[in-house]
């Protein structure tokens, strides 16, 4: 696959786009993890809050809202 | 219950430093941990089965202490702890610490792991780590009836034998499948056999590591607990869980020459396949979720793609730019106006009621002849403080609370978390203190113990310290009151109840928005920091069940506020009473204080008696209005008030403007928590520093708010 990688953030609302690399690290890379948030997920960006940060994303079947300084450091291809 | 103090206590279970003790009346006792995912409705199963009441609400988070009951089954005794929803147990936090180290340490004759049917494959990562730990796993796969409307179907016997654990399946909310899941329970904690759980497989590399650094573990832990588990934390490194370990075994792992010795070949050994710090979780992670994908295939079947596309619609609209706020105020606005328009007529019944019964007692006081003191100790008094208690606190908290409840119970609350996050953002504080805020609203202290599910230590105390500035349960009554007396009589009519419902919104508002300010300035200043980054579940909407959840929160609400009535109202109206009979120098005590506070009071644009009333007050927020009647009319003439408008005469005559009325809501809203609160914020922070300012936070603002309000009215001559 010769794709753009773009950060999350940065995915347009509706687009879906799978996870090409993690790149946050500590507790929140540990979170993401958690969530089931590794190479090759599935991610849908759903809705954005009434200010536009955070977005809601569809992650392995729940919705989960991340700002914009978490979804930054997921890269995924678009 | 069995698990009272009164309980034999035949065999006590420590764990969690001492968190939860666990106190069983027979050694035959079976312990059994409820574990899973936040919102998969583990409470909703506990409360199922232990017939207890435990609070539950559609939002991750709602169960932070672990809770236990007793169920008896088949004439044995099950004793069930509800432990706080994790999404691993990788302990990200303490909530995760807590589940984590009783599933460990806790040593349960069964865990039983609830998950979301909805959900599964990502629930089965919690499954695993479970059966990772202990033997004796069960997996309940909950919410089967929403499940089944999302046109999800489930094999749960292929899933049992793929997993090779036990599998059951509920739809908790209506009962279904826990007796076969009680059944399940004894079958696993009756037999010895255990169960030969899925094995999960690592990487070559971190096999081999694994096996590498396992017979010293094993050898030191003598069959403790899981050598394989151990050996792979130690690997890990997870620094918390090695920090219970120790404490859990006595002694450090690490000081063991053999173990540290092979953690070094092994972790040499992971070095040579480049897999080095946070890259050892990332491959076990990945092979956890390689494994519940592989799991779940043929086990999940979806005739639908789009299940969710209603919750989508819903959402869209609740969180959207235009209407996602707007909508907010609107259902904030459309409760206030049900509680005020729905208490009135009730307040006035149960007034008449309990004054009727009042004029009784008086009379068979007189009939006996008994002395005036103690008439007027225990009617004028006791009684009649109690009488307006909960005549005039009762309806709006029997009405507010259950409508609150069901928002909650439909999910709504996530979603407020999420349109107020960038405020929250914007103040450097976490976007949880939004769940925490509504928590409050129902009561402050269970607002402060829901600040545990903020993780960042920073952003947790500043929850904590601000969560008083939501106006508690025991507060809105004084502020309908006030709204009611002092601004509805504006206007006439049907709009009465919809003005006090506009006012009493704005003040939340501004609560809210003291809040952000506040929050604002601890970030800046005592509790300097960054914004921690953090993710918020918005579940899917669930149904309520309407008429249980009204007939429970009602039920629950006027209990609540009886027994408080009985153990602070009582009290409080014999102290005013005394304060008010007794004179010293021809004055009462009373008056004495009250002329004391009165420059002050004035100052900040009440008076004295108000001031006095909130001291009073510390105990229990409900009473503050009370005991303001109470020292008017025992200074005045005593005549019976039995509605709103004869109070508005009261308070008017003893110098009540529009101001004071506005000074004295405002000081309702910020100034010093309960006692209830101080104590539970004492018990949360462990430190007589942080209770003493989060007493003082509000009780400056408010006095300086007051303060200000008050002069620039004066000073522009408004009042």
């Amino acid at each position: 696959m010769n794709q753009k990688e773009i950060p999350l953030n940065q995915l347009p609302v509706g687009a879906k786009a799978s996870v090409t690399s993690l790149l946050s690290d500590g507790t929140t890379r540990r979170r993401m993890l958690d969530l089931g948030v590794i190479d090759g997920t599935q991610i849908e960006s759903l809705y954005q809050s009434p200010s536009g940060n955070p977005v809601a994303y569809l992650i392995r079947g729940a919705v989960i809202a991340l700002r914009s300084d978490v979804s930054a450091k997921i890269m995924v291809n678009a | 219950m069995g698990l009272s103090g009164a309980s034999t206590g035949a065999g006590v279970l420590n764990c969690c430093d001492g968190l939860l003790r666990i106190e069983k009346e027979t050694e035959l006792d079976q312990v059994v941990a409820l574990a899973g995912n936040p919102n998969v409705g583990k409470s909703t199963v506990f409360n199922n089965l232990t017939g207890m009441n435990q609070h539950t609400g559609n939002w991750p988070g709602k169960t932070v202490a672990n809770a236990q009951g007793t169920y008896r089954y088949q004439g044995r005794n099950f004793i069930l702890v509800d432990i706080p929803g994790t999404y691993s147990l990788m302990a990200n936090s303490e909530e995760e610490e807590i589940a984590r180290d009783f599933i460990c340490f806790g040593n349960p004759d069964a865990t039983v792991v609830v998950a979301d049917a909805t959900c599964l494959e990502r629930n089965l990562n919690l499954v695993l780590q479970t059966m990772e730990i202990s033997g004796h796993v069960i997996l309940c796969v909950n919410l089967l009836d929403e499940a089944r409307k999302k046109k999800i179907r489930i094999d749960l016997k292929l899933l049992s034998q793929k997993l090779g654990i036990p599998v059951v399946g509920t739809s908790a909310r209506s009962g279904k499948g826990l007796n076969d899941l009680m059944e399940t329970v004894m079958r696993l904690t009756r037999s010895d056999q255990k169960a030969t759980p899925f094995p999960i497989t690592y990487d070559e590399a971190v096999e081999k590591a694994i096996e590498l650094l396992r017979p010293a573990v094993d050898h030191v832990l003598s069959g403790k607990l899981n050598s394989r588990w151990v050996s792979l934390k130690l690997l890990d490194g997870d620094e918390s869980l090695l920090k219970s370990l120790k404490k859990y075994l006595g002694y450090d792992l690490l000081s063991f020459q053999d173990i540290v010795e092979s953690l070094e070949r092994a972790r040499s050994l992971l070095a040579e396949n480049s897999i080095t710090g946070d890259l050892f979780r990332d491959r076990v992670v990945t092979r956890i979720i390689q494994n519940c994908e592989d799991i779940c295939r043929g086990v999940i079947v979806c005739d639908k793609e789009k299940y969710a596309e209603r919750d989508r619609k819903i959402d869209r609209i609740l969180t959207s730019r235009a209407t996602g706020i707007p909508i907010m105020l609107l259902l904030l606005l459309l409760i206030f106006w049900l509680t005020i328009t729905g208490a009135n007529y009730p307040s006035e019944l149960i007034a008449a009621g309990l004054f009727w019964v009042e004029d009784r007692l008086t009379e068979f006081f007189i009939l006996i002849s008994a002395p005036a003191w103690i008439r007027g100790i225990l009617i004028d008094g006791i009684y009649r403080t109690l009488a307006w208690v909960v005549s005039v606190m009762l309806p709006p908290m029997a009405i507010f609370f259950p409508l609150f409840t069901l928002l909650e119970d439909l999910g709504y609350l996530p979603r407020v978390a999420f349109n107020l996050d960038d405020f929250f953002r914007k103040a450097h504080a976490h976007g949880k203190q939004a769940l925490t805020m509504c928590m409050g609203f129902g009561c402050n202290a269970c607002g402060v113990i829901g600040c545990r599910i903020i993780d960042s230590p920073r952003e947790r105390l500043i929850a904590i310290l601000t969560n008083n500035f939501v106006p508690c349960n025991g507060r809105f009554p004084t502020l309908i009151a006030v709204i009611t007396m002092f601004f509805a009589a504006a206007v006439s009519g049907p709009f009465q109840s919809a003005v006090s419902a506009l006012t009493l919104t704005a003040v939340i508002v501004f609560g809210v928005f003291m809040t952000m300010i506040i929050s604002k300035i601890l970030s800046k200043t005592i509790l300097k920091g960054m914004p921690s980054s953090f993710n918020l579940e918005l579940p899917p909407y669930r149904r309520p069940q309407i008429g249980r959840v009204i007939v429970r929160s009602i039920f629950d609400r006027t209990l609540f506020v009886l027994q408080r009535a009985v153990v602070v109202a009582a009290p409080a109206g014999l102290v005013i009473w005394l304060l008010a009979n007794i004179h010293v120098g021809g004055i009462s005590l009373l008056a004495h204080c009250a002329d004391f506070l009165d420059p002050f009071g004035r100052l900040i644009g009440m008076d004295g008696y108000i001031l006095m009333a909130f001291i009073l007050g510390f105990p229990a927020n409900e009473i503050v209005v009370p005991i303001i009647i109470m020292s008017y009319m025992a200074t005045g003439a005593l005549t019976d008030y039995e509605s709103l408008a004869q109070l508005h005469t009261l308070f008017v005559s003893h110098g009540w403007t529009w101001l004071t009325a506005v000074c004295v809501m405002l000081f309702s809203l910020m100034h010093w928590p309960c006692g209830t609160t101080c104590l539970t914020i004492h018990k949360e922070t462990q430190s007589m520093k942080w209770t003493l300012l989060s007493f003082a936070i509000p009780t400056v603002t408010g006095i300086a708010v007051c303060f200000l309000v008050a002069n620039s009215v004066r000073l522009l001559g408004l009042a």
